[in-house]
């Protein structure tokens, strides 16, 4: 099935050109707009930013490898980034990161069978000041205790319970 | 989060803090009209009804120095961009912020934009730029959708677009989101990543101010930078520059994490003492633990020992002790915590960012990284610390940007500061600080 944008993003695109003085510029707002909507940026949906933007699809690969939120493989329902820098670190984010790893069966660039999770250490995330931070899809969960951990994992639990609409989260929608 | 602005009130007649962090803790300001009410744009109304070079020369007398970590004089790089050319101009702003300890960009960005818009106004007026765009690092999902609501209000106001409040002058501006890498914080490589490339750094010169975005004239200024600048306009020149020290200019916003009782955002006058921003505004070390080390201004800057830690807290003194102040993100790590540890999380942070394009910087920080984790790891030989300082001596000045000094510099601090430490972890074979 050929990937398209939905409306929504489609008008977000439509939106980005004009900002730029040329389509090359509009590349990296784009493929975090098409790794929000596929949920990743399979072969497919970088073909299909280059057709978009008249780009070679070699460029838009280029590009697009070279940032870790361009995500070149699935994640899961909830990607669950743990910060292991070092405030985190000194912060006890070890430990949390082996308790989520603990709880959810999976290691660091792993997916739960269901496809409800996935989990990523990821480099700093500026919320030092109230670590140790995880980031789950768009939102940030500071001055994380294993406790605190169980209990967010219940509520995105029940999340996908009570509906089945939500898609994996990525980077920022501009 | 402990956030409190430390009241920054000095000599009579100095106007009183807080002047950056003046929303509370929970607080926010997202509300134009609320801004209003609280005097907001009065330093742009100012600002517009004065010749760009004079505003240019107001910042340059204010000595406003960049908050990104470099600590260049904000007017001077404005003074840069050449007033023959027929081409373009751009300002840009950094808010990729990503050295690790740094959380100070954040406090604008989801809890009050407005200041730092004004500043972008006030920033592009002096250097005659039509157009900005807002680098925000892609992680900062909920703060780029704060910034973009901001800047609708301004264009519904008549405070951005065509014929900014009627005085003739156009602004459009833009957030443009990153995606995920450190490099792009160096302010070549963030323009690379705004044209749609990989984020490697430019050879300079060119510097940006002549060849930058798009080819044209661009200047590049941190969040905090460009927040300071309606200060200088509201308060003067005279003023601001009290604010801090002589040379350096204004309140600033520090960032103190690691173990500390109060972690968090403290603005204070620039040059307050480290000892002070330790003990008395993040409360002490947990449990009144003694300092081992500090690293005193984003990971990238030198560790100090507990020692070295009785320093005024600006660009100039942090310098004269064989470090930086940086973006002055502190991080505290007290006895009983492994250095070697500690470094492993640095030296594994800049492997991961290393951009590839030099060779000392892809081949040296990967070097770097894979003998400190065999210390932690108690597979060092002996010979590793001469072996880690060899690598980073021949990492510094080598490469096109300073990624390369920045994962080079905590590596040669640490290996001479804490060498005992990592002397033993050769010798015994382990990490002597873990508990298994």
């Amino acid at each position: 099935m050929a990937l398209r944008f939905c409306p929504d993003n489609e008008a977000r695109f439509q939106a980005l050109l004009p900002r730029y003085p040329n389509r090359r510029a509009a590349l990296i707002p784009t493929l975090v707009l098409a790794n929000r909507e596929f949920g990743y940026l399979s072969r497919e949906a970088m073909e299909y930013v280059a057709s978009r933007l008249g780009l070679p699809e070699s460029y838009v690969l280029n590009t697009a490898t070279f940032y870790t939120l361009l995500r070149k493989h699935p994640v899961g329902r909830f990607h669950i980034q743990v910060c292991v820098n070092v405030s985190c670190y000194l912060r006890g984010a070890d430990h949390l990161a082996d308790h989520l790893k603990r709880v959810l069966g999976i290691g660091f660039g792993e997916v739960t069978p269901d496809g409800l999770f996935s989990l990523e250490g990821v480099q700093c995330l500026a919320s030092c000041g109230t670590a140790p931070a995880i980031q789950v899809n768009d939102d940030y969960h500071e001055e994380m205790t294993p406790e605190k951990v169980d209990r967010l994992l219940d509520a995105l639990r029940r999340q996908a319970l009570g509906s089945g609409g939500d898609r994996p989260g990525t980077g920022g929608v501009p | 989060m402990s956030d409190d602005a430390v009241d920054s009130t000095r000599a009579s007649g100095q106007p009183s803090g807080p002047f950056l962090l003046r929303c509370g803790p929970g607080e926010a300001i997202l509300r134009l009209d609320d801004h209003l009410a609280r005097g907001g744009f009065e330093p742009v109304r100012k600002a517009l009804a004065m010749d760009p070079d004079a505003v240019t020369d107001e910042v340059k007398r204010a000595s406003l120095r960049g908050r990104g970590g470099a600590g260049f004089p904000a007017g001077v790089k404005w003074g840069f961009i050449p007033k023959d050319s027929p081409k373009p101009k751009y300002l840009v702003v950094n808010a990729d912020e990503g050295e690790p300890g740094t959380f100070k960009d954040r406090y604008f960005l989801e809890r009050d934009p407005f200041p730092l818009l004004e500043g972008v106004i006030i920033a592009s007026y002096a250097i005659r730029a039509n157009v900005s765009y807002i680098y925000i690092r892609g992680e900062f999902v909920r703060q780029i959708g704060i910034v973009e609501d901001a800047i609708r209000q301004l264009y519904d106001r008549g405070f951005l677009g065509r014929n900014v409040l009627g005085t003739g002058f156009s602004l459009d501006v833009y957030v443009h989101p990153g995606a995920g890498a450190y490099i792009c914080g160096e302010e070549s490589a963030l323009l690379e990543s705004i044209e749609g490339k990989p984020g490697r750094p430019r050879n300079r010169p060119p510097f940006p101010a002549q060849v930058g975005l798009f080819g044209c004239p661009t200047i590049i200024n941190n969040v905090e930078t460009i927040a300071c600048v309606p200060l200088v306009l509201r308060h003067g020149a005279d003023a601001f520059l009290k604010m801090g020290v002589p040379g350096d200019g204004g309140p600033k916003i520090y960032c103190v994490s690691g173990h500390v009782k109060r972690p968090g955002l403290y603005e204070a006058p620039m040059g307050t003492n480290l000892k002070t921003l330790i003990y008395e505004y993040a409360g002490g070390t947990l449990g009144d633990r003694p300092i081992l080390g500090v690293i005193p201004g984003g990971s990238s800057t030198p560790v100090l020992t507990a020692d070295e830690i009785d320093v005024a807290m600006d660009f100039n003194s942090v310098r004269a002790k064989g470090s930086m102040l940086g973006s002055a993100a502190t991080v505290v790590f007290t006895e009983g915590t492994c250095p070697v540890s500690v470094l492993v999380r640095i030296t594994r942070f800049y492997a991961h960012e290393s951009c590839g394009q030099c060779t000392p910087c892809r081949e040296g920080t990967g070097w770097l990284e894979r003998v400190v984790e065999s210390i932690e790891h108690g597979t060092g030989r002996p010979g590793d610390c001469d072996l880690l300082l060899s690598a980073a001596g021949q990492i510094l000045g080598n490469t096109i940007c300073a990624l390369g000094d920045a994962a080079a510099m905590p590596v040669q601090s640490f290996v001479t500061k804490f060498r005992a430490d990592f002397e033993r972890h050769i010798a015994e074979g382990r990490c002597p600080y873990s508990r298994a």
